[in-house]
């Protein structure tokens, strides 16, 4: 067996969520090689070689791979696939994009999103937003999988010393092109791999009463996200979503505030090992979910909990 | 320009899915079913381009049993023109989706199909994809913002960092996501009209391709379910209890 995975990153760094890929990887078992398409990415590439468990790097760097164009990189991925017994990514927002594409291309049916590996053959699926777990057994020659992120842990960034050998470019697909992105930049850890996560819903009432979770984010080393209802209204950006279909986390500790506990939110966040909620309404769905509640007000609860963390 | 929205039934997404006893898959009889959510922003998305004047036509696809009719009739009482219904009583993967809706836009040469970027059942997130893969189309997934121009489109997409535009030749996939638009809901009287718009019907024979699926699903479970816990009364028993119960802080 040899797994290949389809690493994120941003040109100089490899992002955290290819780590937990690699060690989905070393449970399937073989040999590892990790892609990195990119363009200046030599420092990608060199970071990917260090991750411990990994026995080769493939580097095809070529201004084609700038930002990460699907229409790019499937055809790459295609090309690479041969020789290996699975295709893996993270299921973050550029895995999903680039990997069915990739699989279609192949004429394999992708499995999304795994979060268990039973054998080389058979893996472990949230489906219902995780209010189910399917077991499926893949017959492709190749399989193309997606890794959650939160399932499996990191593997260690430092410790490898795997060879980097240039891979040749593909070309540019001539069908889209990349004009620009607005990121968010925040000083807090990023969301889908902080320790601890609180979040806020629609009981904030507007985005500047954010400013009290940030507070209470800052004292804890905290990341803050965010219910989809947050999100729609304008309180804060979309990539603070967490849920079905915004970002899965599993801190040690989620403190979910003024967030009911719909099922869509609760699909992103109850493999969280403690779950905090503090609503106003003792019926909230999200104190069947969670270890510790408190029926508070939040605008009195937040502001005392921020206070005590100083005691 | 022709837009083609694939859309599909679903569980409604109000539903608490029970896993069935015999771990064969999740109890559909006798619950509700509905258009993903994603697909109805789909239509939407079509139907504003169409009342823009940038769309001519809006052809709703759903792919599965008899019962997706009720799905393509609600997307046109909500304004598409016309439906094509593949029927297929068997399971549908992702790659046989996508081939099928291969076949139906090499008849129909839509210069734009939208998708949803995700079905909330299965969750395969993948389909939009294979069928931009199988066409040799530009794909622009999770949209947030979609800008027609000339022979191009300019989409804005969610993803993991904040935003991105990208801009596609035409023609081309779109999948969407939450913030797109708020779909409509249909009113009495063109309920009423989409009565009499017409659905095709094909087989997957007809289109040419084999819909078997590639995975065998071996089973089906509850995931582990969580210990319930306890009310504190105020905020210090909770700082207290997660500094020297929990230790998470
Ligand atoms: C296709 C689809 C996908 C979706 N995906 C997601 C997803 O990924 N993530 C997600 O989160 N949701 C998602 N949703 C939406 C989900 O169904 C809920 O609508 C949403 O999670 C509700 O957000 P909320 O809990 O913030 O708001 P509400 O349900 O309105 O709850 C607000 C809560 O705040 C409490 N509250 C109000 N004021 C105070 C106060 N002063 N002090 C204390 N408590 C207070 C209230 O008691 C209430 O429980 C999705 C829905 C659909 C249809
Ligand atoms: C345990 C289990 C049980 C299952 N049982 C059944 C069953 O009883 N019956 C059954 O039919 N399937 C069944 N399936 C198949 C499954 O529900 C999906 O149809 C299939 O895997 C496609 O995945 P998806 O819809 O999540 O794709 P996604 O890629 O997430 O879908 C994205 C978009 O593709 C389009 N799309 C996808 N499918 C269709 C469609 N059929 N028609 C029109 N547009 C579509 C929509 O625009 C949708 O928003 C089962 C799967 C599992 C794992």
């Amino acid at each position: 067996m040899s797994v290949l995975v389809v690493a994120e990153h941003d040109n100089s760094e490899i992002a955290p969520a290819t780590l937990n890929t690699v060690t989905a990887a070393a449970e399937i078992g073989g040999d590892i090689t990790v892609l990195v398409a990119g363009s200046g990415s030599a420092a990608a590439a060199d970071a990917a070689a260090k991750i411990a468990g990994v026995s080769k790097v493939l580097h095809a760097d070529s201004a084609e791979y700038a930002n990460g164009l699907a229409e790019n990189v499937a055809p790459l991925v295609v090309a690479l696939a041969t020789g290996y017994s699975h295709v893996l990514a993270p299921a973050t927002s550029f895995g999903k994009n680039v990997l069915p594409r990739a699989a279609a291309l192949l004429d394999v049916q992708q499995i999304s999103e795994i979060s268990g590996v039973v054998d080389a053959d058979t893996f472990v699926r949230p489906i219902y937003a995780g209010n189910a777990m399917a077991t499926v057994k893949s017959s492709d020659a190749v399989k193309v999988i997606t890794v959650r992120t939160t399932a499996f842990d990191a593997a260690a960034s430092e410790g490898g010393s795997a060879a980097v050998e240039a891979a040749d470019a593909k070309g540019d697909s001539g069908l889209t092109s990349y004009v620009g992105a607005e990121l968010s930049s925040s000083e807090r850890p990023e969301l889908t791999s902080a320790k601890i996560v609180i979040s806020g819903g629609r009981g904030m009432q507007n985005g500047e009463n954010f400013a009290m979770l940030e507070e209470v984010a800052d004292k804890l080393g905290a990341a803050v996200g965010a219910s989809r209802a947050a999100v729609d209204a304008g309180f804060v950006p979309n990539d603070y979503q967490v849920g079905q279909t915004g970002k899965v986390v599993a801190p040690d500790l989620y403190i979910a505030v003024g967030i009911s506990g719909a099922i869509q939110h609760l699909a992103g966040m109850k493999d969280s090992k403690v779950i905090v909620a503090i609503n106003k309404d003792e019926e909230a769905p999200i104190f069947q979910v969670a270890d510790y509640g408190l029926v508070a007000d939040l605008f009195e609860a937040v502001p005392a909990l921020s206070k005590e963390l100083d005691g | 320009m022709k837009v083609l929205v694939p859309v599909k039934r679903v569980i409604d997404y109000n539903v608490k899915v029970r896993v069935k006893a015999d771990q064969t898959g999740v109890e559909l009889a006798n619950v509700k079913m509905s258009m993903n959510p994603f697909d109805e922003i789909s239509v939407e998305e079509a139907i504003r381009l169409k009342e823009a004047g940038t769309a001519t036509e809006v052809i709703a696809v759903s792919l599965g049993a008899q019962q997706c009719q009720e799905t393509i009739r609600t997307a046109l009482a909500m304004g598409a023109d016309r439906g094509i219904h593949v029927l297929h009583d068997g399971d549908l993967e992702p790659l046989a989706v996508a081939k099928m809706l291969k076949a139906v836009v090499d008849k129909e040469q839509p210069e734009l199909v939208i998708l949803g970027k995700q079905a909330i059942d299965d969750d395969a997130n993948q389909t939009g994809q294979m069928l931009a893969a199988l066409l040799g189309w530009g794909q622009a997934t999770f949209a947030s913002k979609i800008e027609m121009g000339d022979g191009e489109a300019k989409v804005t997409r969610e993803i993991d960092g904040g935003l991105e535009t990208i801009s596609l030749k035409l023609p081309a996939i779109v999948t969407t996501d939450l913030r797109l638009n708020e779909p409509r809901y249909a009113s009495l009287p063109n309920i009423m009209k989409a009565k009499k718009k017409p659905i095709d019907q094909y087989s997957p024979d007809d289109l040419g391709v084999d819909p078997a699926p590639r995975l065998e699903t071996l089973k089906v479970e509850e995931p582990a379910k969580r210990e319930a816990g306890v009310k504190v009364a105020d905020v210090a028993e909770l700082v207290s209890k997660l500094r020297t119960e929990a230790k998470v802080i």
